[in-house]
């Protein structure tokens, strides 16, 4: 189990994996939007993607949880 | 001149613009949305407005909720400032619908030159070199392939609409330009609403140098000497400076020469008026337009310093009429100034770091001006560009400028966010920088972390 946090404070722009997925190490989970940059967040570990804690245009803090993968 | 002017923009900008009109007898409103309703611009303009909430499409990118506010405040004019609204002809042509004059260029330039593809033709059928690259926007991946072998590998793939490093991307061979083009595409329809892409040849080891651009209403143009601003990240200005390293101690003086004159060619070209900015990338003795930009450049100050044409100051009369009295031979360049941008991001991977600045302390010194956006006790928020303030510094000669630049920025504090001081820091005293030997990857290969 990993829990895939926010790097950086900003906004949710894309989620681009679904509950049920398969990812490998590196994937990019969901792009954020800070300060007009997108960021993506990658899976720290393969895996198949458990829970999604965001949404698309929602905020969130560095540190919150936003992708939960298991095996 | 106007009674009451209206600065549709926010931070260091909107109160730089607001101290010039003031020191002209000039009566300010700034606009303000949700997320800035406690900065210091809001405070120091006479009239302030809501135009709406955080997000910048919903308040600084709204020509309705600006000219509202105009309309309210009996604003007869509109100081776009830069970013946001500032090049965008439908907002100038609104304006001038509406009775406000817009202060930039006439709408009908804007429109010219909005459309890079469009602009380069223009330019060139002027006599100013372009870089090489497809005749305009590709209709789809296969002509952008075709294209791709003509230009030669690697290419730079380019939103037509697009600005400030968005929806860019090189590709280094035909695999890479097929993910970059639908990359591009989909990011140039997301952030403008126009999926339109085009080719250039990319640089291995440019210089960016820019040429300041001056002209009133009756057709009177100059231009204000060069700025360089190679030291960039993310295809975004980090470090600016004037005059050029590039042209220290008369060297490339018939290429200088000959930058002048393309640019004072391109903006007439397009029927230039007021303030712009012609820029191009340099490498290897020749130099390429890439762009000119429509309005007041972020690092207008290094040119105001070293030239003492006051450019905001111009920009207001020659938007209510007057003739710029300013001629060709009287722009001098004295000294040297370069211009720190302090961006709220990590100083080693560049990422944004927005949050309350808890503490701060201010450089000062000779030649140390420091035009910001915050103060202590102010948040950065996420909603808008990174850049929180800029450190402008100036001398007699570039060495000088350099040993100030190191002590202002080693006493400038700012904590509760990160900020890239620490890399200007880097970057002042790296000695390929002291040398002058810059190129638009300097930071890719330099003034990195010990």
């Amino acid at each position: 189990m990993a829990d895939v946090a926010a790097h950086i404070t900003g906004t949710v722009w894309k989620i681009e994996v679904k509950v049920g997925q398969t990812v490998a190490e590196g994937d990019t989970l969901v792009i954020l939007e800070s300060m007009k940059m997108e960021m993506p967040v990658e899976a720290t570990e393969g895996g198949v993607v458990k829970e999604i804690r965001c949404a698309e245009a929602q905020a969130v803090n560095e540190g919150d949880v936003l992708v939960v993968l298991g095996s | 001149m106007f009674d009451k002017i209206l600065i549709a923009n926010r931070g260091e900008i909107s109160r730089r613009i607001s101290a010039v009109a003031r020191r002209m007898g000039v009566r300010t409103v700034a606009v303000y949305s949700d997320a800035d309703a406690e900065l210091p611009f809001v405070r120091e303009a006479d009239e302030a407005v809501r135009i709406g909430p955080a997000a910048a499409k919903d308040s600084y990118l709204l020509p309705e909720a600006i000219l509202a506010a105009a309309k309210a405040t009996g604003a007869q004019a509109v100081h776009p400032g830069y970013g946001f609204l500032s090049e965008n002809g439908e907002f100038a042509q609104a304006c001038a619908d509406a009775g406000v004059v817009f202060i930039g260029p006439p709408p009908a330039a804007m429109a010219r030159m909005k459309d890079k593809s469009e602009a380069r033709k223009i330019v060139s059928a002027a006599g100013v070199p372009i870089v090489p690259g497809s005749a305009g926007v590709l209709p789809d991946v296969a002509a952008a392939l075709i294209e791709a072998e003509r230009i030669g590998y690697p290419v730079l793939c380019k939103a037509a609409s697009g600005g400030g490093g968005i929806g860019m991307a090189v590709a280094k061979d035909a695999a890479e330009l097929e993910k970059v083009y639908r990359q591009c595409t989909d990011r140039a329809k997301a952030a403008f609403g126009k999926e339109g892409v085009y080719l250039e040849r990319y640089f291995t080891n440019p210089r960016h140098i820019e040429v300041q651009i001056l002209g009133d209403g009756f057709g009177h143009l100059i231009h204000g000497l060069e700025r360089e601003c190679s030291i960039q990240r993310r295809h975004q200005k980090v470090v600016e400076e004037a005059p050029a390293p590039l042209f220290a101690e008369g060297a490339h003086a018939e290429v200088r020469a000959r930058m002048f004159q393309a640019a004072v060619s391109a903006a007439k070209a397009f029927g230039y008026a007021n303030a712009g900015t012609v820029e191009f990338l340099y490498q290897d003795g020749e130099f390429f337009f890439i762009e000119m930009n429509a309005r007041l450049q972020v690092e207008h100050p290094i040119t105001e310093l070293t030239t003492g044409l006051d450019l905001v100051g111009w920009q207001l009369r020659i938007a209510a009429g007057e003739a710029l009295t300013v001629q060709q031979d009287e722009v001098q360049r004295r000294g040297a100034a370069i211009e720190f941008r302090i961006y709220a991001e990590d100083p080693v991977r560049f990422f944004p770091s927005p949050g309350k600045i808890t503490r701060m302390v201010v450089p000062e010194g000779e030649g140390v001006r420091l035009d910001a956006g915050y103060l202590e006790g102010s948040t950065v928020t996420p909603y808008y560009d990174p850049m929180i303030a800029k450190l402008i510094v100036s001398g007699a000669n570039r060495a000088e400028v350099i040993a100030r630049a190191d002590r202002a920025l080693s006493s400038y504090v700012i904590e509760g966010i990160k900020t890239n001081i620490p890399l200007h820091l880097r970057i002042v005293r790296d000695p390929v920088f002291q040398a002058g030997a810059l190129d638009t990857h300097f930071l890719e290969h330099h003034a990195k972390p010990a």
